[in-house]
């Protein structure tokens, strides 16, 4: 147990210490909630769908949570690199339990900068349907951060060095985040496009985030909450324990 | 303390090591020598849990580190080629999770980390990020973290590379230093004679994967009739120089080198 403390406790200090990273990481969302919501506003509007500003928010918090997770687990890469991944592996302890350490830290971290982007958002102008719906929507944001946490360790353990980064950034993580309807609704699509997004569970946690924080009168759910919340348990479930199998494979 | 019999270790067509025997005595620093791509770091690995033997015998403090892994992970510190701190966090912090992976009880823990960054000269800098320490500071608090959960035996793998005179001294004297009040067992790697010369009670010379000598210093160098211990291992080892071909992880810590500005 203390194992896993120590190893959680690392993540969640170096996260609080790279503060310009922090503030760097806000950047691409707030791009994204200010150019595209307002920019995109006044033709989502024509088109009947209401405000585009509060339709892109949940979107663009599901986002964060999904980059800042699925990085703290490649962050794998740049332990090994600079050699800490060894000091925890020859250690004798259970390589679970370092997994279950990294996992946790890394997706605490993509949750707290989730909450930083939620309230950037309601800086900016975004207003949740209630009260409740911030804590039914970080519900979401948890199990968002576990699953991709889990998908990026089991990435990192499987590459051996820096250079298949660019690989996954552009061939998962980016298809990942646009294929979620993050940015447009997934209702009316064609027959490709609704099944291609139905394969990205990212999805599920950007239609659950809006299910509970847009108002019943504004937003439909594409999948209906349940059926969300049952994939990403389903899915996170399957991926933790097959980033524990690939981190268990790690070669020293 | 540490016991190889007829270790063999096959990569596909290349015998990295080649029916390697040693005994290495309680208290006692064993160097191990040898040009690069000899099979050191590879018999360090088979050492250490790292790397399974194609056949042979090891024994570690009477244990077979395949077979009883953990707990002959918990009687060995190492201290790797490469860095392998957190440096974002404290020196400090790097001994904490070093102990609590060790399984060192929070008292004896924190009471051993004092003792050790003092003996190390590091205890005033304890609370700053270890990326701000110098190469020589990095590689004392390696060493401190190593001997932090009291093991019998501390590999270390070429631990004065890339350091000044003055730091190498000064590490040696800290190694020597806990060696004969603890009693720990030293099993070294270095490409220094001077300082295997200096510091190791006894030598193992490996080439091409074989033990070419073993014995005192002197010894050694009366074997091959030669004043320094450089020229008997130039006398062993031949002058020709070994190309190692640059492996994944070579490249990999280039690559590091060039992203952290050499800082590393």
């Amino acid at each position: 147990m203390s194992v896993i403390y120590i190893l959680w406790l690392r993540e969640l200090k170096r996260y609080t210490r790279s503060r310009s990273q922090i503030v760097a990481s806000l950047g691409q969302p707030l791009l994204y909630l200010l150019v595209l919501g307002f920019g995109l506003g006044p033709v989502f509007k024509r088109a009947g769908y209401g405000s585009y500003f509060q339709f892109i928010a949940p979107g663009v918090i599901g986002m964060s949570v999904l980059f800042s997770s699925i990085f703290s687990g490649l962050g794998l890469l740049w332990d090994r690199q600079f050699g800490f991944l060894k000091e925890t592996l020859v250690a004798p302890v259970p390589r679970i339990q370092i997994m279950i350490g990294r996992t946790l830290g890394g997706s605490t971290t993509a949750i707290l900068q989730g909450m930083l982007v939620t309230l950037v958002c309601v800086l900016a102008g975004f207003r949740p349907a209630s009260f409740y719906a911030i804590p039914l929507a970080l519900g979401f944001m948890v199990l968002i951060a576990l699953l991709f946490a889990a998908l990026g360790v089991a990435i990192g353990s499987s590459l051996q060095d820096m250079q298949g980064f660019q690989l996954i950034m552009n061939f998962l993580v980016m298809p990942i985040y646009f294929l979620s309807g993050a940015m447009f609704p997934l209702s009316n699509q064609g027959k490709v496009l609704t099944f291609v997004t139905a394969l990205d569970p990212l999805s599920y946690g950007i239609d659950g985030m809006r299910s509970v924080l847009l108002s019943a009168a504004t937003f439909q759910p594409a999948f209906g909450t349940l059926t969300d919340l049952a994939v990403l348990i389903g899915v996170g479930a399957i991926l933790l324990v097959f980033g524990a199998y690939r981190f268990s494979k790690i070669e020293i | 303390m540490i016991y190889a019999r007829n270790l063999v270790k096959t990569f596909g067509a290349v015998t990295a090591v080649n029916d390697v025997s040693f005994e290495v005595a309680p208290g006692e620093i064993f160097a191990f020598l040898g040009p690069n791509g000899a099979g050191k770091t590879t018999t360090i690995k088979m050492l250490t849990t790292m790397l399974k033997p194609t056949s042979g015998a090891i024994e570690l403090d009477g244990l077979d580190p395949q077979k009883k892994q953990n707990e002959a992970r918990k009687r060995f510190g190492i201290v790797f080629q490469d860095p392998s701190l957190d440096g974002d966090l404290t020196a400090a912090e790097n001994m904490e999770i070093h102990g609590v992976l060790y399984h060192v009880p929070r008292k004896q823990r924190h009471h051993r980390t004092e003792e050790l960054l003092k003996l190390f000269e590091l205890w005033d800098r304890r609370g700053d990020q270890v990326k701000k320490f110098s190469g020589g500071m990095k590689r004392r608090l390696e060493i401190a973290r190593g001997f932090l959960h009291t093991p019998k035996i501390l590999f270390l793998d070429e631990p004065t590379l890339g350091l000044d005179p003055q730091s190498r001294n000064q590490l040696w004297n800290h190694v020597k230093k806990v060696n004969e009040a603890e009693g720990v067992t030293v099993f070294l790697t270095t490409h220094y004679m001077d300082e295997a010369d200096r510091v190791a009670h006894r030598i193992g010379v490996i080439d091409h994967g074989k033990l070419v000598a073993q014995g005192t210093p002197s010894a050694i160098k009366e074997q091959t009739g030669t004043v320094t211990l450089e020229d008997a291992f130039l006398a062993l080892t031949g002058s020709t120089i070994r190309d190692e071909s640059a492996g994944s992880a070579d490249q990999m810590r280039q690559f590091a080198r060039m992203w952290s500005g050499g800082k590393r």
